[in-house]
């Protein structure tokens, strides 16, 4: 991808959050910087909020409990959000959910604004109410979230576990919105990250110009599902 | 191979202060009281009962998929599971169970999920989403769309795989096999007695459950 195409980029240190509405066929790419990185990611049709990230449908539709290159992100109302267009760590947590104020304590003990300033111990699930109250959505506007970068393993006895190294340095995800998708999101530690200091990674956001999803697009190809998806996304917008 | 532990309960249902038959296709809201115990009964084998709890004092505090699974370090509910919310309060705890395995990650059918998943003709179906719907409409009291989140699937078995697979398993339930768990707080009921035609999950046949409620 050529920088041309680059229409802004901002590096996420971690623990921080972010929310942005992607305009319609442009693509976020999230770049774990040093390694080790997770982003908690929660999506809505921004030009109708109520219309939003279903994990449970996403993951049936497309008989899978991980993420990748050809998966499609899809709404509780059968459309796509996000296209999973390039992926270099294989593999993304629809699972584990995300961390609050106590399991960060519970985990990696106290630490204030008051004491610490900017280095203070942030929680996913208060940086979620942060940037979702940014844009008039709140506690019951909550959804099952994903995290890129990370991996969970699950045993025949249903038993997770985290799976340390999923992601290395400079590995990358890119994001298409396939209508315009408020994306809320952040870089807090998974919440089953065994690592016992508070060490969140930084991650680098790059919203980029990219064409449409032709006829032949990998993700809309991927499986059926996803083409039927992507069919009843562009009635959202007839005529464009 | 996994393994399956079987509780059973000593409650009489003769001695239950709500008996009702909910059919398939139908939906139910109910209040249950903290410490008291609800059961639901699959009455004639492999039903899905797709259900739903809300603190009965803040529904801002309701049932969540990912922490009650994150919780128990845990995909399948059973015997001992927490129902966590999404304020990480326990909710409930499942203190009974014939079955086995339940789900929580398969969510509910929809109407449109049936058009990605099957067809885009197969919007007029019956759907536990728009059971759900017609239930928080008749219930009012502000419960809208956006509290309608990722419920659990009592009886059904959906396992992953170590390759992170989501298959739809065979049913491990049969007629007469039940659940029943302690209300930790106040709490809302909401089921669809899932109506599913285009896949397994009911055996291609819908049946009625029996809910019970002691004291």
């Amino acid at each position: 991808m050529s920088n041309e195409n680059i229409l802004f980029e901002e590096t996420l240190p971690g623990g921080g959050l972010w929310s942005w509405a992607l305009r319609r066929h442009t693509t976020l790419r999230l770049t774990d910087l040093a390694g080790g990185a997770n982003v908690g990611l929660m999506a809505y049709n921004a030009d109708q909020p109520l219309d939003r990230l279903n994990l449970p449908d996403t993951l049936k539709a497309q008989y899978t409990a991980k993420l990748t290159h050809g998966h499609v992100l899809m709404s509780d109302m059968g459309h796509a959000l996000l296209s999973i267009t390039a992926d270099t760590a294989g593999w993304h947590d629809p699972l584990g959910g995300h961390g609050n104020a106590a399991l960060v304590q519970r985990n990696y003990g106290a630490a204030t604004y008051q004491e610490k300033r900017n280095d203070w111990h942030r929680n996913a699930h208060d940086n979620f109410l942060i940037e979702l109250g940014k844009h008039g959505l709140g506690k019951r506007d909550l959804v099952a979230n994903v995290n890129f970068f990370s991996r969970l393993d699950v045993d025949a006895e249903g038993a997770m576990k985290f799976h340390p190294g999923n992601s290395a340095a400079g590995a990358r995800v890119d994001l298409r919105a396939e209508m315009n998708v408020l994306v809320v999101l952040n870089t807090c530690q998974h919440p089953l990250d065994p690592n016992p200091r508070y060490a969140p990674r930084p991650v680098r956001l790059t919203v980029l110009k990219t064409p449409p999803p032709g006829p032949d697009d990998f993700c809309r190809n991927f499986r059926g599902e996803n083409q039927r998806s992507f069919i009843l996304t562009e009635r959202l917008f007839p005529g464009a | 191979m996994s393994t399956f532990i079987l509780t059973e309960s000593r409650l009489d249902p003769a001695k239950a202060i709500y008996d009702f038959t909910l059919p398939a296709g139908e939906g139910w809201m109910h209040e249950i009281r903290r410490g008291q115990t609800f059961r639901i009964v699959d009455l004639d084998g492999n039903q899905a009962v797709d259900t739903l709890f809300y603190n009965a004092h803040d529904l801002t505090d309701r049932y969540s998929a990912q922490d009650t699974i994150r919780e128990q370090g845990g995909l399948y509910l059973t015997t001992g599971t927490k129902l966590i919310s999404s304020e990480s309060n326990v909710m409930a705890e499942i203190v009974a169970d014939t079955c086995g395995r339940h789900d929580t990650l398969g969510g509910a059918c929809a109407a449109e999920s049936n058009q990605v998943r099957y067809a885009l003709d197969k919007r007029w179906m019956h759907s536990c989403r728009d059971t759900f719907m017609l239930a928080i409409s008749r219930w009012g009291r502000g419960v809208t769309k956006c509290d309608l989140t990722h419920n659990i699937n009592f009886f059904m078995n959906v396992p992953v795989t170590p390759d992170g697979k989501l298959s739809f398993a065979d049913g491990v339930s049969a007629g007469g096999r039940y659940v029943e768990m302690r209300a930790a707080m106040d709490l809302i009921g909401l089921i669809s007695n899932c109506p599913q035609l285009n896949n397994p999950c009911n055996a291609y046949n819908p049946t009625p459950v029996r809910l019970l409620i002691w004291p």
